[in-house]
């Protein structure tokens, strides 16, 4: 569903004379001595769906304000479609906003909070009924649309706070955790439905969560923050299998990492002396570094290969204890104690119903894997 | 389970007795045939129908209902603003002063009030001839104290109030004033309806503060009830009292109703 796999045409961040959309230069806002953002600087291109990922207070808010217009940027400048948005009042900006806390009208009926910003635009009557049905459709609320906030579940209100924003069609739509209210199964509906307005209406999406999962999904692109800096971006794919830093390794997904000192740095491969892994791992490409660098080689669970016999041949080979199995259905976790008392992940998918060979609790297994399967992380 | 909820009813029915007995008594002589207010003498409504040939009575109600129209909407006004300096405009100087100032008359003496007020009103008459004391003095003097009820009531209404509906409004196209009327307006109406008829009442029924900044000729129904009760209690008094505790009663009800329909939804 994300449109990370529709080749170059649409991945105009990769085509250095694309014109950005949104351009945000070396922004800062500063609460008193507390700085919330720190020196920002992003590009969005139109029609993406850009995904804000990061811990809680880190920034993610503030930054949506700065762009919607209720925050003055301490420092810095924004510019969206060509126009820069210093000292422009929200009202006027091309943007709208889905709040965090959905900010419906309490005293307005659903369809009331939709047509709401359709009034200010003063467009016909007959107009405005068309689009908040059409809208009130889209979000399979069409039955409530009588109804006041108040009576409406969690899941509902985001929806309509949802409907309302979208039913302008602004250039830019702003969207503060949409769907942090909705259950597991209507979630990923909505996520769905989501990418699929976003592509049909031809709007730019900025999505804060802190939902990686989420934003793995429906992402073109994710900007991780920490501490009010943009740590990283790219795409889902790039964020997950080459972060930049520890902090994004280990707040993607779940990783091994595993300490340790450069001992061997060529053009095309890097050793790493690791006595938390009791051996030397050997990883396949150059890392710009000096020798002898303390590094973090980052591992993904389900990179790493496991059996009870010793691999024929294997790059990087390691031994432990299972000491702990969840099984989730599709795949188990397995905690497995190396011997020199480091915890390592592994997930295997379980592609048998019932496999007796399989892995079980106190087994001495074999890890493994090989030149490709990692990263070395010097931040 | 069984015996608190028997001791619940118990206080209740003693605490409803305690308020609204002396009420009750009341409501009940002014139907009393007899002059003596203690002794019944049958059922008639002649005080009512005596009351409504009292002029003197007549015109000290209408008085007192325009005066207390008038320094409600007032004090409705001010308090408003004072709620909305007070919750939104952040820190600034004289913010602690102005908190202070606006809650004072909740807690000073009527008599500290009134006396200051007519002296503020004496040395203005004499400095720049105006207000003459009267009906114009007691509505400033109401709105006064009116306005710090409303600034309280409307305050904690406006600090309850979640501020992203109002940037909700704003991010949708709603100007400033749109925003206002549109948003936070109805948003704090049970505050600004409550408000307006708790000064409503107060003004009604204040006696020690009107006596203070009254001039001649402008007599509001409490000064007159008060007089008429120190020369002796008559039972066209009892009439009077049971109107308005109608009317107070119908205000009240009603003032409740309007609220729990604005906050059915809530709920
Ligand atoms: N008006 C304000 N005054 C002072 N500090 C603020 C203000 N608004 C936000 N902050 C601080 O700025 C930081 C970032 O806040 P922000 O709301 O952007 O976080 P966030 O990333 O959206 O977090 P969450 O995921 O919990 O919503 C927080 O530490 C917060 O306390
Ligand atoms: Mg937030």
């Amino acid at each position: 569903m994300s449109q990370q796999e529709n080749g170059p045409v649409m991945r105009p961040w990769l085509d250095p004379d694309a014109v950005p959309f949104i351009r945000i230069r070396n922004i800062t806002k500063k609460f008193g001595a507390f700085t919330a953002v720190n020196n920002v600087t992003l590009d969005i291109y139109h029609n993406e769906l850009f995904c804000l990922l990061g811990g809680s207070g880190c920034g993610k808010s503030t930054l949506l304000r700065m762009l919607s217009g209720f925050e003055q940027p301490t420092d810095g400048s924004i510019e969206i479609d060509g126009q820069d948005m210093a000292g422009m009042s929200p009202c006027d900006r091309p943007t709208n906003m889905m709040f965090q806390s959905y900010a419906l009208f309490p005293h307005m009926s659903v369809e009331k909070n939709i047509a709401y910003g359709l009034k200010r635009d003063r467009l016909p009557r007959g107009e405005i009924a068309d689009r908040v049905a059409e809208i009130l459709k889209l979000v399979q609320l069409e039955e409530y649309g009588t109804r006041k906030p108040a009576q409406l579940s969690g899941g509902q209100r985001q929806r309509v706070a949802l409907a309302r924003s979208l039913v302008k069609k602004p250039k830019v739509l702003l969207l503060d955790e949409p769907l942090g209210a909705l259950d597991k199964k209507l979630r990923e509906e909505t996520q769905f439905e989501l990418v699929n307005i976003q592509e049909t209406l031809g709007v730019t999406f900025i999505v804060v969560t802190h939902d990686q999962e989420e934003a793995m999904s429906i992402s073109t692109r994710i900007g991780v923050m920490d501490q009010g800096k943009i740590i990283q971006v790219g795409e889902p794919r790039e964020i997950y299998e080459f972060p930049q830093s520890r902090f994004v390794a280990d707040f993607i997904g779940s990783v091994n990492m595993f300490e340790g000192q450069v001992i061997k740095d060529t053009q095309s491969k890097v050793v790493i002396h690791c006595p938390d892994a009791q051996m030397d791992i050997e990883v396949s490409h150059g890392v710009s570094c000096a020798s002898a660098q303390k590094v973090a080689f980052a591992i993904r669970p389900e990179k790493i290969q496991m059996s009870r016999t010793k691999p024929k041949k294997a790059l990087n080979l390691t031994r432990g204890v299972v000491q702990e199995i969840a099984y989730l259905g599709n795949l188990s976790i397995y905690h497995v104690v190396l011997d020199s008392g480091k915890a390592v992940r592994v997930t295997r998918p379980n592609l048998e119903r019932a496999d007796e060979h399989a892995v079980t609790w106190e087994d001495r297994v074999y890890l493994y894997w090989d030149g490709t399967a990692g990263v070395v992380l010097n931040t | 389970m069984q015996r608190k909820s028997r001791l619940v009813l118990i206080a209740a029915i003693l605490g409803f007795i305690f308020l609204y007995a002396p009420m009750v008594s009341l409501v009940i002589f002014s139907f009393n045939k007899s002059k003596l207010v203690t002794v019944w003498g049958g059922f008639s409504t002649k005080w009512y129908g005596e009351l409504f040939q009292n002029a003197q009575i007549l015109n000290a109600a209408g008085l007192s209902l325009r005066i207390a129209v008038i320094s409600a909407s007032l004090a409705l006004v001010i308090g408003t603003i004072a709620a909305f300096v007070l919750v939104r405009f952040g820190r600034f100087r004289g913010r602690n002063l102005l908190t202070g100032m606006i809650t004072s008359p909740l807690v000073m003496p009527d008599v500290i009030i009134g006396l200051s007020l007519l002296l503020m009103f004496v040395a203005m008459q004499n400095l720049i001839g105006w207000p003459n004391r009267g009906m114009t003095t007691i509505i400033i003097a109401h709105a006064t104290f009116g306005a710090a009820y409303v600034a309280v009531v409307v305050q904690s209404r406006l600090r309850d109030m979640d501020l992203s509906v109002e940037e909700a409004a704003a991010d949708l196209g709603a100007g400033a004033v749109r925003v206002f009327f549109d948003i936070t307006l109805p948003i704090i109406s049970p505050a600004l309806i409550s408000g307006w008829l708790l000064s409503f009442t107060l003004s009604m029924d204040d006696l020690v503060i009107t006596s203070f900044v009254s001039g001649p000729g402008s007599s509001t129904l409490p000064m007159v009830i008060f007089s008429k009760v120190r020369l002796g209690v008559s039972p066209d008094i009892n009439a009077l009292a049971t109107i308005i505790i109608l009317i107070v009663s119908v205000g009240v009800i009603g003032a409740a109703l309007a609220m729990r329909k604005k906050d059915m939804p809530h709920g």
